[in-house]
């Protein structure tokens, strides 16, 4: 039987023996890889032509409101959880006032919907 | 002799190595068999024969071949690059992957890490390997790399939801957040006998969006983007990307096996080898799909997920609790 803390500890040896791994694959790479690096090899890769305007450029994120949306629902998730949980116990009630909160998210969707924000813009 | 063993399995400080080391060897066994199984079935759905040589008997050891070749390949890291992140990228998406691993229940008492909230640590660590795709696209510093890593964010927050909603539905029904027990409350066929099947689709397709397999793919669209985020990638990093996806498919399977489809019960004798063949059987579906399906457009895949999945699954949550709370048995 392990106890809550032997369970950390199992977590920590395989966090340990994971970053090993990669930390010998690696080591071996770099004994066994040849390097000769020459200007063509090291440039940014655009579809062989030579790299138009800075890398890094600007770019239109078109879906960022969905980012918003995101965090109004996950926020929902980490409430779900210990509701789930623990409701069946409470009875009747946990359950309707749960039925509340995910109808008002659900309206927040709908209103979303509607707003036009999940269309392509 | 055997109580010698047992005792000497009770010692927590032998007991634990053996476990970490299992979990690393099912990682390295586990996506290798799905790799070669996804170069067998696609080969032969279209009508090829897939690789024959490596290993003798109808190519076996090709993905061990493969490895041994990426060991060798030059690491190319581009002089535009972020260097350090571009380096730390693959091990920031791999380690995750692995880590999923020890929380999977694999038998009636192999649980190699247990915890009341295994269901809630999975999912988190599951989310972490999108960090590194998001370092792998933005510090390639490469047109391709940034708009694929930009689909893949999108791809996986839309996704993430549907996925932890149709898992909080199987943590109403059974009650707990520990694998081990979600696995033990269902009968051999698990939980798709019932409302919750519904959330066995919500939580597959889901899993193929956050896995960006096909027809899931758009983040690398090969035919638009060359390789998405992993265009600059080169040698074992890029292998090692790829050995995240064959691991996420193998991990996803397993969670999804665990939470629907009874996990390590069978119909007779319950064991590690029921797990196995659960998810080999999903590992085919995810090989399937990739191989029926065109690839959705970015908008569709979008409005997909808000506008179905979403939905959906917030009605299963209140279905499950009805039926929980009114003691309507399922």
């Amino acid at each position: 039987m392990t106890t809550y803390f032997q369970a950390y500890g199992t977590f920590a040896a395989l966090l340990v023996l994971s970053i090993a791994f990669v930390a010998v694959a690696f080591g071996a790479n770099r004994l066994l890889r040849p390097n000769r690096p020459t200007p063509g090899k090291l440039t940014t890769y655009e579809s062989g032509m030579d790299p138009v305007g800075t890398t890094w450029s600007q770019t239109q994120i078109r879906y960022y409101v969905f980012a918003f949306l995101f965090v109004i629902f996950d926020v929902e998730s980490v409430f779900l959880f210990p509701w789930a949980l623990v409701f069946a116990d409470i009875g009747v009630a946990a359950f309707w006032e749960m039925v509340v909160f995910i109808g008002v998210l659900a309206i927040g969707l709908l209103y979303a919907f509607k707003k036009g924000v999940l269309r392509w813009a | 002799m055997i109580d010698a063993a047992r005792d000497l399995l009770d010692n927590y400080w032998v007991l634990m190595p053996v476990k970490v080391l299992a979990v690393l060897a099912i990682f390295l066994t586990f996506p290798l068999v799905v790799g070669y199984m996804e170069h067998k079935v696609m080969a032969h759905m279209q009508a090829r024969l897939g690789p024959m040589e490596a290993g003798r008997f109808h190519g076996v050891l090709q993905l061990v071949a493969d490895g041994i070749k990426f060991v060798q390949k030059e690491s190319i890291i581009p002089k535009a690059a972020d260097k350090w992140v571009f380096a730390l990228a693959p091990a920031v998406a791999l380690i995750p992957a692995i880590l999923v691993f020890g929380f999977i229940p694999y038998g009636p008492d192999l649980v190699p890490i247990r915890s009341d909230v295994g269901l809630f640590v999975t999912l988190a660590l599951s989310s972490v390997s999108v960090i590194g795709v998001l370092m792998a696209a933005w510090s390639s510093a490469n047109k391709y790399s940034l708009m694929g890593g930009i689909r893949a964010a999108a791809q996986l927050i839309a996704y993430e939801l549907p996925l932890v909603l149709a898992a909080a539905a199987v943590a109403m029904q059974a009650g707990s957040a520990d694998l081990a027990v979600i696995v033990e409350r269902q009968g051999w066929w698990g939980y798709i006998v019932g409302p919750l099947v519904i959330g066995f689709f919500v939580y597959g397709t889901a899993a193929l969006a956050e896995l960006t397999r096909p027809p899931f793919d758009m983040p690398v669209a090969d035919s638009e983007l060359v390789f998405g985020h992993l265009t600059e990638y080169t040698g074992l990093r890029f292998a090692f990307f790829l050995l995240t996806e064959y691991a996420g498919i193998v991990s996803q399977s397993a969670i999804a096996a665990t939470l629907f489809l009874g996990g390590w019960k069978g119909p007779f004798l319950d064991g590690p080898w029921w797990l196995a063949a659960k998810v080999l059987a999903l590992s085919f579906v995810v090989i399937w799909a990739r191989s029926t399906y065109p690839r959705l457009r970015e908008d569709q895949l979008q409005s997909f997920a808000w506008l179905r999945l979403v939905p959906v699954s917030l009605a299963l949550l209140l279905v499950v609790g009805f039926l929980k709370v009114y003691e309507v048995g399922i």
